[in-house]
């Protein structure tokens, strides 16, 4: 049995560099603090996430995967967040249908401003994923070092 | 009390499906009434009525059968608000309040004639069986 | 494999504060492809970039990775001291370990050990990277201008200014647009022709621009510094060059019974015609829908009278094809229709009028000679109500009006009350509103002095009914602050129709993949920070094809637009973004989801020969990138179904790898 009470989830976060990921810099040039679970990749935009890599950081063991755009309307390259909503809603419906918990996957926008957004969304995630545990259902034993 | 307005109120909002936040307080909808002088609430100050919660001076009011569903207003509303079918919302709770105006699948063979119009027994249900 | 150098940051106190620089340096060492990891004080001072320098040299390095400060910060940096160390500059990448991980986890060791992962996701991306040039692409020193408004001409003006060639298009026989046709201006009360005719004159005299009028944009290819555009001029039937526009042809033409356009109609010109007075190419045109001579062949009264000789039967559309570095779109608006707004009665009765051909009807060049007269008689009206807001901010009406509020409507009505009671006091003038929106310079004291000095009547709340009556307009409206229904007895009634972008802006955004909103206004790169480009590179907006605007802010947006397109034609070469989407030809099926998602309309699919296994040919349909045009968001990559599309520097293996590293536990 996993000790949850030590149980550290680890979580991969898409970011798009026009907004989220100034965002994150934001949150932390203001010193706002987040649980070091959190990785940040570094997307051009939301829509540059391809479920594909979602599916592999489950696979490879992360309890949580969080894709962070523009505001629906701000998007840089004008509709990419719309393209990443609706294929993410899409994937979010079969991870559902395959028995991965809602609370592990989110979009999430946060503008190039919200650096204080950025971190309270991050530590409700890695609060929600914590209450889940580990990943079990997807993670693949072989890819354990 | 407080609690009775308010589910009058979403009661009226439901019956009606309208929504009075839409409106944009423009008064076209008053502007076109064919009844405006007979009313003394007028269809914008329903809209606006209903939306504050001030539903008491409604249900007392003459106006609500004044109105005469020519649906003019909502024929001509921009924001597409549709006055009459509140105000018909709001005579219907006045009507369902005074009890025993409802209607069962059951009681239609004891009223049953053979000139109603089909048209009628389904307007009927539609209005009293809610 | 990569020879890959690690070079860790302390960045003073910043990182080395709550992650053990050390330690990461020495954890990553070991990563493969790592030849050489180093930390240093300040990776980013002279000093620091020496150091990596020296270090690509000595150790042959192939990339590097930066565990430092977030690449928004200094990746320009980095990239600008691998490439003076003979490094392709896309093989850097940045492991951000400030912001996203010292300054925010105050633990020494969570800390410690984010950021070597952080920095393990760097290498694993590193050993995938390749090295990417930018592509570079000539610039065509013209500009394009479609539309010969005031945002058209402003704009042609200013990129003439700064010396570059300007063609502007017009499909009306004259520029001018719906500003020549008004009276007065607001809120200073200029007339309109003293203002917008020099200007009109300055653009027909300037060596650097020529006016295509009576003419549209038919075709457009290519992209930002390299449009190909096909320009038709339709036939005219009358040599432009010859004719002197002395305007005998239009006084002896016997066809007299034409809708004159510029009067919407509210009078009658010839068969030949100049739109009016000031037309810039003061040049005759034939309507060839109603010149006897063009339909019956038996007429020729203007080649007669011509002194000049420059009435031409036979003359043919001519198409005419040039190259543009850029493209300026300024198509304008159009009044919408109030055929369907039954309760207005505009169809019922002359007397029921627009706000336009309000402005025709008080003008000194339009078909009253400026006295403010009824259209169905002829007398002076001496009860005018104006209703605002016709067709603007309504949503429940679509498919007659629009959901927007057309932004210039309260101040030419509040200028239309206040000009009327000026000239003719002995006139009740009523307003019916909804809101009065008149933030601008001196706007709301103009309507305030409309109301105040000029006793115009307000009324909050809108017209229901408009009926004719005999003479008279009968108004029925609600008085929403008396509380009462108004019974007005009006002799004109004068609406603030709704705007809307001209008809052709839908057919010309396709032509130039710029994007545009449900309304049809053209969309702006980003409604702040861009708004006179289009999100099509080297395409440009002006004036009120992005939105509704007033005079001010189309020629302050048409300035805007001019100095962007003249930032533009000063380049020589374009550098581009090298990294955009690529596609690979031989796993592309050809099924066109990638163009299809294109926001920028880079990807184009063309027919290829492909030389197969057994050594046949085969011919396939394949994707191409522009990668002029491609801005580089992915959105291809991800729709492909055949991972044909990639996307240089966020290729799919290199997130993977990232992915992969980062979960690596």
């Amino acid at each position: 049995m996993q000790d949850v009470t030590n149980f550290k989830p680890l979580i991969v976060a898409f970011c798009c560099n026009w907004c989220s990921y100034a965002g994150a810099d934001l949150a932390g040039s203001n010193r706002l603090a987040y649980p070091a679970d959190v990785k940040i990749i570094r997307v051009p935009c939301s829509c540059r996430v391809n479920p594909m890599f979602i599916l592999r950081a489950f696979q490879r063991g992360a309890d949580g995967v969080i894709i962070c755009g523009c505001h629906p309307g701000d998007c840089h390259y004008t509709s990419g967040n719309y393209y990443a909503r609706r294929r993410m809603s899409l994937l979010f419906s079969m991870l559902d249908y395959l028995g991965i918990e809602r609370d592990r996957t989110r979009v999430e926008w946060v503008s190039a401003a919200e650096g204080a957004k950025f971190a309270a969304t991050m530590n409700d995630f890695v609060e929600k994923v914590t209450a889940l545990g580990p990943n079990k259902r997807l993670e693949d034993l072989r890819c354990k070092k | 009390m407080e609690n009775k307005n308010e589910r009058r109120r979403e009661e009226i909002l439901r019956i009606s499906g309208v929504n009075p936040r839409k409106c944009m307080k423009c008064g076209k909808c008053s502007a076109t009434c064919p009844s405006y002088d007979e009313m003394e609430y007028h269809p914008h100050e329903f809209v606006y009525m209903v939306e504050s919660g001030e539903l008491a001076p409604l249900l007392e009011s003459k106006s609500i059968y004044k109105c005469l569903t020519c649906f003019a207003c909502v024929e001509r509303c921009p924001r597409g608000v549709e006055p009459a079918k509140l105000i018909e919302a709001v005579r219907l709770t006045v009507i369902r309040e005074k009890g025993a105006n409802h209607l069962k699948a059951d009681d239609i063979p004891a009223k049953l004639d053979e000139e109603i119009p089909q048209q009628l027994l389904m307007s009927a249900f539609r209005k009293y069986s809610k | 494999m990569q020879r890959i150098g690690v070079f860790v940051c302390h960045c003073g106190t910043n990182i080395a504060g709550t992650v053990d620089v050390v330690a990461v340096a020495e954890a990553l060492k070991n990563e493969p492809g790592v030849v050489h990891s180093a930390e240093y004080q300040y990776m980013c001072s002279q000093a620091g970039q020496d150091l990596i320098k020296a270090a690509i040299k000595e150790h042959n390095l192939s990339g590097i990775v930066v565990c430092s400060c977030s690449p928004r910060m200094h990746e320009a940096t980095f990239r600008k001291t691998a490439a003076a160390a003979g490094l392709n500059p896309y093989m850097v990448e940045i492991a951000n370990i400030r912001e996203q991980c010292s300054w925010i986890h105050k633990d020494m060791a969570s800390g410690t050990e984010k950021a070597i992962i952080l920095g393990k996701a760097a290498i694993a991306k590193v050993n995938l990277n390749t090295p990417l040039t930018p592509g570079e692409s000539p610039v065509t020193k013209r500009a394009l201008v479609i539309g010969g408004g005031i945002a058209g001409i402003q704009t042609a003006l200013d990129i003439a200014d700064a010396g570059f060639p300007v063609d502007i298009v017009e499909t009306k026989p004259t520029i001018g647009g719906k500003m020549a046709q008004l009276d007065k201006t607001f809120p200073t009360l200029d007339c309109a022709a003293c203002i917008l005719t020099p200007k009109m004159v300055d653009v027909a005299q300037n060596e650097k621009i020529r006016i295509f009028s009576y003419s549209e944009v038919v075709d457009v290819r290519g992209f930002v510094g390299n449009f190909d555009v096909t320009i038709k001029k339709r036939a005219r039937y009358v040599k432009e060059d010859i004719c002197t526009g002395c305007g005998l042809c239009t006084e002896k033409c016997p066809q007299k019974k034409v809708p004159n356009e510029f009067n919407l109609g509210m009078d009658n010109r010839r068969a030949i015609y100049i739109p009016f007075a000031q037309a810039v190419p003061k040049v005759a045109t034939i309507d060839a829908d109603y010149c006897t001579m063009l339909k019956t062949g038996k007429c020729g009264v203007c080649a007669k009278v011509c002194t000049a000789g420059a009435i031409d039967y036979e003359a043919k559309d001519e198409f005419i094809e040039e190259k543009y570095g850029a493209v300026v779109v300024a198509t304008g608006f159009n009044p919408i229709s109030m055929d369907k707004f039954d309760e207005f009665a505009y169809n019922q009765s002359k007397d029921v009028i627009t706000s336009l051909e309000f402005e025709r009807l008080t003008n000194a060049a339009g078909p009253t000679a400026g006295k403010l007269l009824r259209p169905s008689d002829g007398e002076h009206p001496h009860t005018i109500v104006f209703v605002q807001c016709v067709g603007s901010r309504c949503e429940a009406c679509a498919e007659k009006g629009k959901e927007y509020c057309s932004k210039i409507c309260c101040m030419y009505t509040a200028k239309h009350a206040m000009l009327t009671r000026d000239k003719y006091p002995d006139t009740d003038v009523y307003v019916f509103y909804i809101d009065v929106r008149t933030p601008g310079k001196a706007f709301d004291e103009f309507y305030r002095r409309a109301v105040e000095e000029y006793g115009v009547h307000y009324i909050k709340g809108m017209v229901g009914k408009v009926s004719p009556e005999g003479n008279k307009l009968k108004v029925q409206a609600s008085d929403l602050i008396a509380g009462k229904q108004l019974h007005i007895d009006a002799d004109l009634v004068v609406l603030a129709a709704a705007i809307e972008p001209d008809k052709s802006a839908r057919g010309l955004a396709t032509m130039l993949t710029a994007s545009m909103d449900t309304n049809d206004f053209f969309t702006e790169a980003h409604p702040k920070l861009r708004p006179v480009e289009s999100p099509t590179a080297g395409v440009f907006l002006s004036g009120t094809c992005q939105g509704p605007k007033d005079i001010p802010e189309t020629v302050s947006q048409a300035g805007a637009a001019a100095s962007k397109v003249i930032g533009l034609l000063c380049k020589d070469k374009l550098t581009g973004n090298p990294c955009v989407a690529q596609s690979d030809e031989m796993m592309c099926n050809g099924c066109s989801s990638c163009e299809r998602v294109c926001p920028y309309g880079a990807i184009t699919y063309s027919d290829k020969e492909f030389r197969m296994p057994d050594r046949t040919t085969k011919i396939r349909r394949v994707a191409s990138v522009n990668p002029a045009v491609c801005q580089g968001c992915g959105a291809c990559t991800v729709a492909c179904p055949s991972g044909a599309m990639d996307l240089n520097g966020f290729k799919n293996n290199q997130i993977m790898a990232e992915v992969d590293a980062i979960c690596k536990m």
